[in-house]
């Protein structure tokens, strides 16, 4: 076993590469709990403190991907797809690879799934391992999380993400702190999944923004897909997690398309996709934003300036192993979410960022967000309730002029 | 019991001695499993939609000491931790057992440790019935680190995993779908095995139980719902709570059995009728009519909605060691004062667990950290400040 260990804070030197290559971390010297100022603190999870460089770390299953995104859509041979087939094609090859791998949600089975992603399972697998469940949200992903109590792996689908907060209390209670409260007796290796976020006027209660609401429970982590290529790699990696992974998707997503490699690979579930590189102002996104955000980057470019895209895939726990090297380049931080205002992910980034990289900060961080309204049918209002390419063009504006 | 056979040979009387009587008891009797004495069961099984299974039950005299000795254990370890908690070693939420023993005993003498077993928060002594030990139990009520959840649980989450035991469980009902997952993962696996899940009168309410008896009946999972009727959801009395306080037949197209939940043969009996029917037939519903002497939690004096006339009656009547203390006696198989004795050998065993327990540390400060996530990832979990940093081992 060996441990990676990962400095925050002004104390040590980081790499300046973007990619996750734990061989480039520095150890900082152990120190008591009393020295508390900039020094970082490591106990290994047995209880045992860790003293200087770590031993050999051993490069484990989950193969990580640099640079991913934007290298791997047209310059690879491989095979192109929409974004719910990737997560189709991700969802079968665990199946295959280990038969404690099962799905279960409404309408996942006969009818193939709302948005197609567990098309042809249940003939392939049958009926009990892609199930069919009648409408009853809490039950199920209780279900869900006491069969993976003893060892299976389940795949709990919310119809849609908004349908799970009547599940609230089996995936706060039972599924985040159940690993907890045993004494580390029992793991929960779910991977709760389903489509969330703001449609086509699909009305209030249809286009809920769930991660805000969750990423409080503690012993969950939540990732945010948004290509094809990290939702393949991104189910992968949930279903082989032994922690429970609550996966966001997205309903306006689902039809991107995109050319992915054909052999076998996995997304880092912790780690942060670096979309653009840039130099002046570094603009963090998830899911359907990044390409609102992408769009207005165009237009930035045309403009003269030179924006870094980070998309953070990574809900909880954050990256700022890569965020913070960015932040450290360029100086100036745009959060853009379509959570909304209140407590939503970007909050809690900018909490996080401006603790940690206060004094690597020329400007105030600001967060784009959607209102904090119910989400209104009317097309025009929908419009205005979540963030647009405008907005962050003036947004970036503003903030490279301080 | 009115159906008494004689074995042919008496046990020997005992010599008082300090060790323990119940191995003198039995290495002194040679012809124990032989001997067969038949009991009636104090109440015959209502059903619903089932053909009850017959009240005579046949038994030998090890099991009969075994449920006396199992019982009393409980009985003494739930009086020690009414005290413990009185001078404040035990804090927060503790819900005791005692009344209750004999669904724990009958329970576990029906089934094996691969069958499994979920509860909600009165846990304790089914945690006990399923392997777990007194230092275990104590140390997690004190929270200290020898505790079976090293501390981190408390009273209501109690789990035993080689034991078949998950827990344990704070929010009433939703113990009940994760039981029917443990059915599903059972039925999934092709194993031989059932699930109980308990719950309360209280929880009887839950829709959630509802939604997770029509997904188990729907499958046919081995999912058996015993529902532990002890008449009062904390200070509501059932029939101010639920219109049909007939639970075993609330299943409607889930067959039920009523069974006297204060006689450890009627809940054995049930409980392995139970088994038989789910591993063929789907879910079934057990309605165990019990009662608990303490109040619903120790902050709970347990006489403002019930009267003590009702409480010491119950005692007098039905209590489950006090039956089975009477059949002991009726049958020759101990004497009076070797009961008493095992009784005493009982509290000496929990007091030797609570002093164990008192000597367990508190939990390291670095174990507020782990166990958060599972060890196989570099997710790093922060402190509070977002300085700290911990680390969870690849």
């Amino acid at each position: 076993m060996a441990s990676i260990f990962q400095a925050v804070g002004a104390a040590t030197a980081l790499s300046s590469s973007n990619s996750f290559d734990s061989k480039k971390f520095y150890l900082s010297s152990r120190k008591s709990v009393s020295e508390r100022k900039g020094s970082i603190f490591v106990v290994r999870s047995d209880g045992r403190m860790n003293s200087g460089r770590v031993g050999k770390l051993v490069t484990n299953a989950v193969a990580t991907k640099a640079d991913s995104a934007a290298a791997s859509t047209a310059s690879k041979p491989g095979h192109e797809l929409l974004l719910f087939e990737a997560l189709r094609e991700g969802l079968e090859e665990e199946m295959d690879r280990d038969p404690r791998v099962c799905v279960m949600g409404e309408d996942v089975g006969h009818y193939g799934g709302s948005y197609k992603v567990t098309k042809g399972l249940a003939p392939k697998y049958g009926d009990l391992r892609v199930l069919d469940t009648p409408i009853a949200e809490n039950s199920f992903t209780g279900m869900a999380i006491g069969a993976a109590m003893t060892g299976l792996r389940p795949i709990v689908e919310g119809m849609n993400m908004g349908f799970l907060l009547l599940a609230f209390n089996q995936i706060s209670n039972n599924c985040g702190m159940l690993h907890y409260t045993s004494g580390g007796q029992f793991t929960i290796p779910v991977v709760i999944r389903g489509p969330g976020g703001v449609g086509r006027q699909l009305g209030a209660e249809h286009s809920q923004r769930l991660e805000s609401y969750f990423q409080s429970i503690p012993g969950i982590q939540m990732v945010a897909c948004s290509t094809p290529y990290n939702a393949k790699g991104l189910m992968k990696a949930a279903i082989r997690s032994e922690n429970p992974v609550i996966l966001f998707e997205h309903v306006l997503l689902y039809n991107l398309k995109e050319r992915i490699p054909d052999e076998e690979y996995i997304c880092n579930l912790e780690e942060a996709e670096m979309v653009r590189p840039g130099e002046h102002i570094t603009i963090l996104t998830y899911s359907r934003m990044r390409y609102h955000v992408m769009q207005a980057a165009k237009t930035l470019v045309n403009k003269g300036y030179d924006p870094e895209v980070i998309d953070i895939r990574s809900l909880k726990p954050f990256d700022l192993h890569t965020i913070g090297n960015s932040v450290k380049k360029t100086h100036r931080v745009l959060i853009v979410e379509e959570c909304m205002r209140t407590g939503g992910i970007g909050a809690s980034l900018t909490a996080a960022i401006t603790e940690n990289f206060h004094d690597y900060l020329d400007a105030p961080i600001v967060c784009l967000s959607s209102q904090d309204v119910p989400t209104p049918y009317a097309g025009t209002l929908e419009e205005f309730t979540i963030v647009q390419p405008a907005q962050i063009v003036t947004a970036v504006e503003q903030l490279c002029q301080q | 019991m009115s159906l008494i056979h004689r074995s042919s040979s008496l046990l020997k009387p005992l010599a008082a001695g300090p060790a323990s009587l119940l191995r003198r008891s039995f290495s002194s009797v040679t012809d124990d499993d032989a001997t067969k004495i038949t009991v009636e069961t104090s109440v015959p099984f209502t059903g619903h939609r089932i053909d009850p299974p017959p009240r005579t039950i046949d038994t030998t005299p090890k099991e009969l000491m075994t449920f006396f000795v199992d019982m009393a254990r409980m009985r003494r370890m739930e009086i020690a931790a009414d005290s413990l908690y009185k001078s404040k070693l035990i804090r927060g939420f503790c819900h005791l057992y005692d009344g209750q023993e004999a669904v724990a005993v009958g329970m576990e003498a029906a089934i094996t440790r691969k069958d499994c077993i979920i509860t909600a928060y009165r846990d304790h002594c089914i945690f006990l019935g399923r392997g777990g030990t007194l230092l275990e139990a104590f140390a997690e009520l004190m929270g200290r680190k020898a505790g079976c959840s090293k501390g981190k649980g408390g009273s209501m989450h109690f789990y035993k995993k080689d034991g078949g035991f998950y827990g344990g469980h704070g929010i009433v009902g939703a113990q009940v779908p994760l039981g029917c997952g443990l059915a599903f993962a059972q039925k999934y696996s092709k194993e031989d095995h059932v699930t109980f899940t308990l719950y309360g009168d209280g929880a009887a309410n839950q829709g959630q139980l509802f939604e997770a008896l029509n997904m188990a009946a729907l499958w046919d999972l081995p999912a058996i719902l015993v529902c532990e009727n002890n008449h009062y959801g904390m200070g509501t009395a059932e029939w101010r709570a639920a219109k049909s306080p007939a639970y075993y037949k609330r299943g409607d197209y889930v067959p039920g059995l009523k069974v006297d939940g204060m006689d450890v043969f009627a809940v054995k009996q049930a409980c392995k009728f139970a088994k038989e029917h789910v591993l063929k037939n789907g879910p079934i519903i057990l309605e165990m009519d019990t009662y608990r002497y303490h109040g619903h939690s120790m902050s709970d004096p347990g006489s403002t909605y019930r009267t003590r006339d009702e409480i010491s009656g119950v005692r007098q009547e039905r209590d489950p060691i006090e039956r089975i203390r009477k059949l002991i006696l009726s049958h020759d198989i101990a004497s009076e004062k070797e009961l008493k004795d095992i009784e005493k050998e009982a509290r000496k065993e929990v007091d030797e667990a609570i002093a164990q327990a008192k000597e367990s540390p508190m939990p390291e400060p670095s174990e507020l950290f782990t166990n958060v996530y599972v060890k196989d990832h570099g997710v790093e979990v922060f402190g509070v400040d977002r300085k700290e940093v911990r680390t969870v081992l690849a």
